[in-house]
């Protein structure tokens, strides 16, 4: 029996990409099982394997968790990228809460429709580059230079990355009015472990298609439109 | 100056108010600063007080702390509310996560425009009983302790408290299908600290009216 954690979820990104990104940077070693039809969903339900009845779910250390936050969390303490102390702990999931909120922007992307597409593009840029860009910018110049907290790589580190690399995929030229954090990008992506991850043939999943999109929705039974939030 | 956490947010329940239910339960006093109009929002905006120029924001030990998981995550541990090793904590984790999740759907329906409110209400209230109630009815059945975590109070305990008032007040009979969750009502309810926050004069908001919403969305919008 393989005590590798063991990923349930689709294959593609979701809500399942931050857990793949911090087990990757942590250097651990994972597995994964692809939702592709709507009986291996019911099959997980069936047998109480999903606490709400909701995935991403991830078999670790003999617990079923649910809820990406708790997965995240619980990786990032036992993996030592959760600061040295309660105060390093709260700037951490304050600028984790700041990149999720970003995310949670994109997330639902390949779910609309053309036009709503468009419209997404242009406030995703806007938040980006109004509200969230910049607070990542003072929070390196105020206690960095090379990391968010403490000067030592963190779960923080990890997630501002995922989110930069998103938006790009969105407006390449993003950063350009962010040299820090063009720097941060080159820093960060150097990093031996978050390096291999970004190579091809890595776990990484690609930017959703509308093949995840239809299987998503066949497997959910998630027939509704959906509009951005 | 006071060495209490100070609350900045509106004088209403919205993202803040479970930060006022562990601040209480914790019995820790704590001031708050409301946001009546625009401007106000806009005056801390401009001062640098907001990292992501959103509220709830909480200054508390030197911080000014934003984002409602950062704030409630540092109040739990430093009260220990927090379970007592890492395992508890992912379960607490879990637990608190889906309330967040139900604490949404429920904080959401009171602002809604008249003709959203019937679709809301049946999706919010199967969820409540269909998904969340069960979830947390079977934690305590199946291991018929006083308290969902580590059979000591954690933050999971007056959150799912929190929920269960909030339930309520949208279906009064909404524990009908659930009497481990009744005897956790009473039980938890019971707690000095919160037993003094469920009394009239706490610093608990109570359920938005429907003609304060124009003005709050005013303030944000």
């Amino acid at each position: 029996m393989s005590t590798k954690p063991k990923l349930y979820y689709f294959a593609g990104r979701g809500k399942m990409e931050s857990i793949r990104w911090l087990l990757a940077a942590a250097g651990v070693e994972f597995e994964e099982e692809f939702l592709e039809t709507r009986d291996q969903y019911e099959k997980l339900l069936q047998d109480g394997s999903l606490l709400f009845q909701q995935v991403p779910m991830v078999e670790i250390d003999g617990m079923k968790m649910v809820q990406t936050r708790a997965i995240l969390s619980y990786i990032a303490a036992k993996y030592n990228l959760y600061g040295k102390d309660l105060k390093e702990r709260a700037l951490i999931d304050m600028y984790v809460g700041g990149t999720d909120d970003l995310m949670g922007f994109i997330l639902m992307f390949p779910f609309l429709s053309a036009e709503d597409k468009e419209k997404q593009r242009a406030i995703i840029v806007q938040k980006a580059t109004s509200r969230y860009f910049p607070a990542y910018v003072k929070v390196l110049k105020d206690h960095g230079p090379d990391f968010l907290v403490g000067n030592n790589f963190s779960w923080a580190d990890v997630h501002l990355l995922e989110a930069i690399l998103m938006v790009e995929e969105k407006k390449a030229d993003v950063l350009s009015g962010f040299p820090q954090l063009q720097a941060f990008k080159v820093r960060i992506s150097s990093i031996p472990t978050i390096k291999k991850f970004l190579e091809p043939g890595s776990q990484r999943k690609p930017v959703p298609d509308d093949k995840y999109v239809e299987t998503v929705r066949r497997v959910l039974r998630m027939y509704y439109d959906v509009k951005a939030n | 100056m006071s060495g209490k956490p100070r609350l900045h947010y509106y004088n209403g329940r919205g993202r803040m108010e479970t930060i006022r239910w562990l601040l209480a339960a914790a019995g820790v006093e704590f001031e708050e600063s409301y946001l009546e109009k625009k401007e106000d929002l806009t005056k801390l905006q401009k001062d640098g007080s907001l990292l992501f120029q959103q509220v709830p924001m909480v200054e508390i030990d030197g911080m000014k702390l934003v984002q409602t998981r950062a704030i409630a995550n540092y109040i739990a541990t430093k009260y220990n509310l927090y379970g007592k090793d890492l395992k508890e904590r992912a379960l607490i984790d879990m637990y608190v996560e889906g309330m967040f999740d139900l604490n949404e759907l429920l904080m959401k329906h009171g602002y809604l425009p008249a003709n959203e409110k019937e679709q809301h209400f049946a999706n919010m209230m199967d969820k409540t009983e269909n998904r969340y109630f069960p979830v947390f009815e079977k934690v305590l059945k199946d291991h018929g302790k006083d308290f969902l975590v580590g059979n000591q109070l954690s933050r999971a305990d007056i959150q799912l408290l929190e929920i269960i008032l909030m339930a309520e007040e949208w279906k009064p009979d909404v524990l009908a299908k659930f009497p481990l969750l009744q005897s956790f009502k009473a039980r938890i309810s019971n707690i000095p600290t919160i037993k003094k926050f469920l009394q009239p004069g706490s610093q608990r908001k109570p359920l938005v009216r429907e003609e304060e919403v124009p003005k709050v969305i005013k303030i944000f919008y």
